[in-house]
């Protein structure tokens, strides 16, 4: 229970996908300019990340030992159509679910963080529970990653800031200085 | 003949040159930013990422511009991942034979070169639709220019983080190294005062260019107009 704990704080916090692996940056640094957006954007990334895992575990055990070249490949052409399906599937059974998170779906699935959740999950050589535990962590440090950016980019807009700084420049040194400060919870590690 | 081949050897120096410098995928596009700043935290590292990604991209573009014809146009996008796929296989399995220490160092990133938006989206918007010759001079100036962008982040942690250029040491030992340059933030921090550089560079040219033209006011105007679209923003939220 306890390992479980930690790989959840460590996904969510310490090791934060988007401020310490630099992977989902494009919709970090893009997209995220209105609270709420940012908010469901996160969410649909919590559940493509949970197929993911499960995915990844799948091939993993049952294909991968047999053909391991095919890594790369399999993970990307087995994500990308499951979360097609998956799509499909929440259009037809829930239409309200589809439209908080329909949108974003498609273009989560190239997104860098989805690949490297399946390959740091399986480089780690996590079980089913710890990888799926692993997907909720990393979702949810996305989520909040992407808030905490979107709730500054919403202030910035209405401050007067140099022309010259406008624009992607201002985002990185806000999300340096966001990753500053998440550097913080790396103590938590030690103390335990 | 003459004539034509001088024309087309023009537009392949200058589909060379964009990618290189006013269409820069790194300080210009602003793409491909996840190896660009997880990888850059050396010169030695950000040069090692940069060349792996060129191969991918260099020999990808080739071979999608040869297959150009074939590939259905509803399952590209597919197609292209799994050419890109491919190589970035064989760049991954190359490095792990023949450089195991830097294989070790770069981790996972060398297999998420394959979600670079870079290289995908050379083969979409230009691989795809154009000759194998232009499709490889288009290739080879991206992939330099991203060499170069990331080469010159990950020197510039280097020697501010470290205090050394290829593990060389530049400073004496009254250095005080600043370590936050080779730790992630100092990956955001240096690319966004990077951008800043460059968007200097361009207000002045812009600047310029005003003054010589309707005066003085560019800036004032500026600001109105920005009031007023905001404004407008606001209420239709």
């Amino acid at each position: 229970m306890g390992e479980l704990f930690w790989i959840f704080i460590s996904a969510l916090l310490v090791n934060n996908f988007v401020l310490s692996y630099f992977l989902g940056i494009c919709p970090f640094l893009g997209v995220s300019n209105k609270l709420e957006t940012a908010f469901r954007l996160g969410l649909a990334n919590i559940f493509v990340m949970i197929i993911t895992a499960l995915c990844a575990w799948l091939l993993n055990t049952l294909i991968l030992p047999y053909a391991p070249y095919l890594r790369l490949i399999s993970f990307i052409i087995v994500i990308a159509s499951t979360v097609q399906f998956v799509e499909m599937a929440i259009k037809k059974l829930s239409p309200d679910l589809f439209r908080a998170l329909g949108i974003f779906l498609p273009l989560i699935t190239t997104n860098c963080a989805i690949l490297g959740l399946a390959l740091f999950a399986t480089n780690k050589g996590y079980d089913l529970l710890e990888s799926l535990i692993y997907a909720l962590g990393a979702g949810g440090g996305i989520t909040l990653a992407f808030v905490l950016m979107a709730g500054i980019r919403e202030e910035t807009r209405i401050l007067d800031v140099p022309r010259v700084i406008e624009g992607t420049a201002l985002s990185l040194i806000i999300a340096g200085i966001l990753s500053l400060t998440f550097m913080g919870f790396a103590g938590m590690f030690s103390a335990a | 003949m003459a004539v034509n081949s001088d024309l087309s050897k023009n537009k392949l120096i200058e589909e060379f040159l964009k990618g290189l410098w006013t269409e820069n995928p790194v300080f210009v596009m602003v793409l491909g930013m996840c190896p660009v700043l997880a990888v850059s935290n050396t010169a030695i590292n950000s040069l090692a990422m940069g060349l792996a990604t060129m191969f991918v991209l260099v020999f990808s573009s080739f071979l999608v511009s040869i297959f150009r014809k074939l590939i259905p146009a509803p399952v590209r996008i597919t197609t292209f991942i799994i050419i890109i796929a491919t190589f970035v296989t064989v760049v991954d399995m190359l490095l792990a034979a023949h450089l195991p220490v830097i294989h070790k160092e770069l981790g996972a990133f060398i297999s998420l070169i394959v979600v670079n938006c870079v290289i995908l989206g050379r083969q979409e918007a230009f691989a795809s639709k154009n000759p194998p010759i232009n499709a490889l001079s288009d290739a080879l100036g991206v992939s330099v220019g991203f060499v170069f962008a990331l080469f010159c982040l990950g020197s510039v942690r280097e020697i501010l983080g470290n205090g050394s250029f290829f593990g060389i040491p530049l400073f004496g030992s009254n250095f005080e190294p600043w370590i936050v340059m080779i730790l992630p933030p100092g990956g955001f921090f240096a690319l966004g005062f990077i951008l800043l550089f460059f968007n200097q560079i361009r207000e002045r040219k812009k600047g310029a260019r005003e003054k010589n033209g309707s005066g003085a006011s560019w800036k004032q105007s500026r600001y109105t107009t920005e009031y007023i679209t905001e404004n407008e923003h606001g209420i239709s939220d």
